[in-house]
């Protein structure tokens, strides 16, 4: 089992980048790997079950299924049913949390998977960084660009 | 009641490590909170002990009693809950949590309680929790690592800690070159390289001076002081910078040390983190360099080796000097009838003062006879005397009496015969400080042992003799005069 840890303070209130992410399905308007995304089924993106189908940029397609969403922690957990990556038991955890001196929260976006022994330095790189801090770095830059 | 529940938060810019380090000491508050004014752990269990309670003074006078329920380096989590306070906290449990922020050198840091209050104080209360515990801590732990972990009682100059942690520091050392009387200490500069893996460098502000370092100059342990060399085992001071993996201490963090390598007479050095015990705002630098290694070594003598109960009989020579009056007041605490030996009337005032019972003034090594006369015996005897007083030490032993050899200022003993001690049914032992502070715990726990005794009012304020550390060769003077009272201290300066 590997496990990947990103964290960050990004300079809004945790309600505001909650506002931001909480969506299920709007990973395309703030995430800039992820070409488009849309829920299976017609379900409300915040239905715990649900499930999306988005394309990443360079063209490959990902299922995840929403696990645990909760307005009172800012959390959203979700699995990877299908992906191009070549991970298995894939579930990664969103999780944001007020800093109480300011208006700045703590984001952490973690995964445990399990995958090849030779691609365990790949994959921790390209989902920490390439996904993880990269959706991070867009949400800085998206809300120190309103200030 | 109702319980509320607080939450406050903040980053602080320094990596989790360093903020981990300071807070998962359940007894570090004193050092970096204000509103804290005095702490320590009962019964002295380390302070990583699950279980284990701190007993907070604060400044306002008011009393905490707190217990560690959980400590993980894993997390980074500490819980704990109120036993006992002056505050009318109820139902109090609390947890500090640590995150790291990986995209940067910050740690995220979350403080959360729930509680409950008598009616009508819930709001004062919180205010109280949440401003002055929780942010006041947050702003002092952020002004404790920004001026390199001290707050209080800094001893160093401010300056000294903004220095380039590579560079070599520039010391004030203390060389033997060649065995011989006080004369051959020789005040010397040399330069201290940054400390390596498990090491801290410390700005020394007091050295102990013990016996050993005249046996050692004097060359009869030769292996043990090699030429050219630096004598001490024990100081105390302001860590200046830490080895790559060393956690436990951060820079400004006061200590003392003891340790089994000899090198303490020098303004700067470096030593392995397991010497060291962290030093709470009650124990000054010079108590903590004149009584580390002495009241580590009475507490070894008497509760290891001793087995000190009520009615032991305990002879002491040497009951003014620095071991001497440790032992004379802990041994009288735990109930033994305590017999002491002085040179002059003047230092048979301060061993009574120490708790020694019956004082015997001898200049001339006779003090026998007056211990059969007082007590019929010794079961007991702590001996600094060596040769001179072999033979009269021996008559003072009572049937299966111990005879623990701790030092040896007129000489060193002869080989002792194994069937020589059979007339008395005698044990004989040559201890040495060291082998009893073994683990870094043995020895924390031994220090805080000696700490609470002295905040206890058991060991009276150590009675010192300063000298400055360029002075090493007046303060040896003194000692092997035998006209020293209490413990002698060197002060780098």
């Amino acid at each position: 089992m590997i496990q990947v840890y990103t964290s960050s303070v990004i300079d809004a209130s945790a309600d505001a980048v909650w506002a931001k992410v909480r969506d299920f399905n709007a990973l395309p308007q703030w995430h800039p790997a992820i070409a488009d995304s849309r829920i299976e089924n017609n379900q409300a993106s915040d239905r715990v079950g649900c499930v999306r189908y988005f394309h990443l940029r360079d063209g490959g397609l990902i299922r995840e299924r929403l696990l645990a969403l909760s307005d009172y922690d800012f959390t959203c957990t979700y699995s990877i049913l299908e992906s191009p990556m070549g991970v298995d038991n894939y579930v990664a955890t969103l999780k944001l949390t007020p800093v109480t001196d300011g208006s700045r929260c703590f984001a952490e976006w973690s995964a445990e998977f399990d995958c090849a022994p030779q691609r365990e330095a790949e994959l921790s790189q390209s989902i920490g960084q390439g996904v993880f801090q990269a959706g991070f770095d867009a949400l800085k830059r998206h809300f120190s660009a309103r200030r | 009641m109702a319980l509320q529940k607080l939450v406050r938060s903040t980053v602080i810019d320094a990596p989790i490590e360093r903020v981990w380090a300071v807070l998962r000491d359940f007894n570090s508050h004193d050092q970096w909170h204000d509103v804290v004014a005095h702490s320590e752990i009962e019964d002295g269990k380390p302070s990583d002990r699950v279980g284990c309670v701190r007993n907070f003074t604060l400044q306002d006078g008011n009393h905490i009693r707190e217990m560690l329920l959980s400590l993980s380096d894993v997390d980074y989590v500490s819980t704990y809950t109120i036993v006992d306070a002056t505050v009318p906290l109820q139902r109090y449990v609390a947890s500090i949590t640590l995150k790291p922020v990986t995209d940067g050198q910050q740690t995220f840091w979350h403080w959360e309680s729930s509680f409950a209050t008598p009616p009508g104080m819930e709001a004062q209360l919180r205010d109280m929790v949440a401003h002055g515990v929780y942010e006041a801590g947050f702003a002092n732990l952020k002004r404790h690592l920004q001026r390199g972990g001290n707050v209080k009682k800094s001893t160093a100059n401010t300056a000294l800690r903004i220095h380039n942690q590579a560079s070599p520091v520039s010391a004030h050392t203390i060389k033997v070159r060649a065995y011989g009387d006080a004369s051959q200490l020789r005040a010397e500069t040399s330069d201290v390289s940054p400390p390596g893996p498990g090491e801290v460098r410390i700005r020394q502000t007091a050295v102990g001076v013990n016996y050993l370092d005249v046996y050692l100059r004097k060359g009869w342990v030769p292996e043990f002081l090699p030429l050219p060399g630096t004598p001490g085992m024990e100081a105390a001071g302001e860590v200046m910078d830490v080895g790559p993996d060393v956690t436990s201490l951060l820079p400004g963090d006061r200590v003392a040390y003891m340790g089994p390598i000899p090198g303490a007479y020098t303004s700067v050095r470096n030593v392995p983190v397991a010497w060291t015990v962290r030093l709470g705002s009650g124990i000054d630098d010079v108590t903590a360099a004149a009584s580390l290694l002495k009241g580590i070594t009475a507490d070894y003598l008497l509760r290891d080796l001793g087995h000190i109960e009520a009615g032991t009989r305990v002879l002491v020579h040497a009951a003014a000097g620095g071991v001497g009056t440790l032992v004379c007041a802990w041994a009288r605490s735990m109930g033994a009838l305590v017999m002491g030996t002085v040179s002059s009337q003047a230092k048979a005032r301060i061993a009574r003062d120490h708790g020694c019972q019956h004082v015997i003034v001898t200049s001339n090594y006779e003090f026998s006879a007056a211990v059969q006369n007082i007590a019929q015996g010794a079961d007991v005897i702590i001996d600094g005397l060596g040769e001179a007083g072999r033979e009269e030490n021996f008559a003072s032993l009572a049937p299966c009496g111990h005879w623990i050899s701790l030092g040896q200022a007129s000489g060193p003993l002869q080989p002792i015969s194994p069937d020589w001690l059979v007339a008395k049914s005698a044990s004989f032992s040559r201890p040495v400080a060291f082998a009893y502070v073994a683990t870094h715990a043995l020895l924390n726990q031994r220090a805080e042992r000696v700490w609470q005794a002295f905040r206890d009012g058991i060991l009276l304020p150590v009675q010192t003799e300063q000298f400055a550390l360029k002075d090493a060769q007046a303060a040896h003077t003194r000692l092997e005069s035998r006209q020293s009272t209490g413990s002698l201290v060197l002060l780098p300066g």
